[in-house]
């Protein structure tokens, strides 16, 4: 049975706990009104770029671009995007779950799997299981940038380009809602919009300038671009909204942990006080004797 | 959708800039301005820094468009820039300070990048140019 100051002094914590748990959930909360801003503001472009690369492509060969051209997959690099900070509930567990999986399904098939990671977490998970990792990136969530997006982008043309690689894959959480964020993998390269909407589409005689070689030079490495971006600012706003689920979540935890303390903190007191009382009255009667 | 009309769209990744019905479009191209009029045959160019005049009625309205690509069909004209701004809407203490830096970069010379440093004076002084453009009488 612990004693009253015991509990008091659980109480105490606990509720400190809840002040700090509440405040990192109004913090979560503004960040990520800021980050689902700029997402959806980035909506719109993004959903454009797309509309322009599916019409124009309609009357693309895919010799036009090595990004366009599709080889036999033999390597396959898989982008895991994940955030640098912690304390945001199953956001980095769940992505690098679906991740991991991914990783050992294509392994099975008999692939060459190359892993990155975006964001310390990720980073740290690949260290700790031994995953050699090609590239990552960490600092970024929090003070997205385009410039963040480019860097990531140019690397992974590279080596697209080059042939080091033959698919390029982006897992991500994708905003659903406050309350839900999906798990994404998706294809960055080869385009994947293109070839699926090229037989779709009627063929317009587009006039380029200055040449159709330079639009696409100019066009598809920026929507590889735009792609990451978009999902640099996904994952961002998950990652604030799922903060703050799991701040909420924690500080209702600790209110209940309060409540319940503070009624065995009032049993324990209730206790003792009858206890004097029958000791007293005990005593008085002694006395009578 | 209006008869003889253009829909004229700018999109940075920073948001909509504007998305409106038009009778006439003229931007900066790569290679030169062009002009659209409803009914032009399907058109793709890269825009460079510059200057985009859309006339309505007999209403102008200056733009002020940051790189970018134009997509012109026979009833609308899409632009994906890197940034926009409205002439009312451009910053051009900003764009002053920009245009002092990338100066005094220029002048050090030596170590820097001079392209970027001439692009952002470019854009500085294209911005400051059309924050002064009125509609001519």
């Amino acid at each position: 049975m612990p004693t009253l100051r015991d509990i008091k002094r659980r109480i105490k914590a606990v509720h400190s706990t809840s002040k700090i748990t509440k405040a990192m959930k109004m913090v979560a909360a503004s960040k990520f009104r800021k980050a689902q801003q700029r997402m959806f503001e980035m909506r719109p472009y993004a959903d454009r770029m797309s509309a322009v690369l599916s019409s124009l492509a309609g009357g693309a060969e895919s010799e036009i671009h090595p990004l366009l051209s599709v080889r036999p997959r033999k390597n396959v690099d898989i982008i895991v995007l994940t955030s640098d900070r912690g304390l945001c509930g199953a956001f980095n567990s769940n992505i690098l779950r679906v991740a991991s999986k991914h990783i050992s399904n294509l392994k099975k098939e008999g692939f060459e799997v190359n892993v990155s990671a975006i964001g310390r977490k990720a980073v740290d998970y690949f260290k700790r299981r031994n995953v050699p990792l090609k590239k990552s990136w960490t600092g970024i969530s929090g003070r997205i940038s385009y410039a963040n997006a480019q860097e990531i982008a140019a690397d992974i043309i590279e080596r697209y380009t080059n042939e080091t690689t033959d698919e390029i894959i982006l897992a991500y959480n994708e905003f659903k809602s406050v309350a839900a964020q999906k798990v994404v993998v998706t294809r960055l390269l080869p385009l994947a919009s293109i070839e699926a909407t090229a037989e779709t589409l009627p063929v317009f005689n587009f006039i380029y300038e200055p040449s159709k070689e330079d639009i696409f030079n100019n066009l598809l490495p920026k929507n590889v671009e735009i792609q990451i971006f978009r999902a640099l600012l996904e994952s961002q706003a998950s990652e604030e909204a799922a903060r703050m689920s799991a701040m909420e979540n924690a500080t209702k935890a600790a209110n209940d942990m309060i409540n319940s303390l503070t009624l065995q903190y009032n049993k324990a007191r209730q206790a003792s006080i009858t206890k004097e009382l029958m000791d007293i009255v005990g005593g008085v009667e002694a006395l009578k004797g | 959708m209006a008869e003889g009309k253009l829909l004229l769209e700018i999109v940075t990744p920073y948001g909509l800039v504007t998305s409106e019905e038009v009778d006439e479009v003229t931007a900066a191209g790569s290679e030169g301005e062009f002009g659209v009029l409803p009914g032009h045959v399907p058109y793709v160019t890269t825009l460079k820094i510059g200057m985009l005049i859309c006339k309505k009625g007999n209403e102008t309205k200056f733009f002020f468009v940051n790189w970018g690509y134009a997509e012109v069909g026979a009833e609308k004209v899409l632009i994906l820039a890197d940034s926009a701004e409205r002439s009312d809407g451009i910053d051009v203490e900003r764009a002053k300070e920009a245009m002092k830096r990338a100066e005094e970069r220029l002048k050090k010379a030596e170590d820097i990048d001079f392209h970027r440093a001439e692009t952002s004076l470019e854009r500085a002084a294209t911005r400051i140019q059309i924050s002064q453009m009125r509609i001519p009488k």
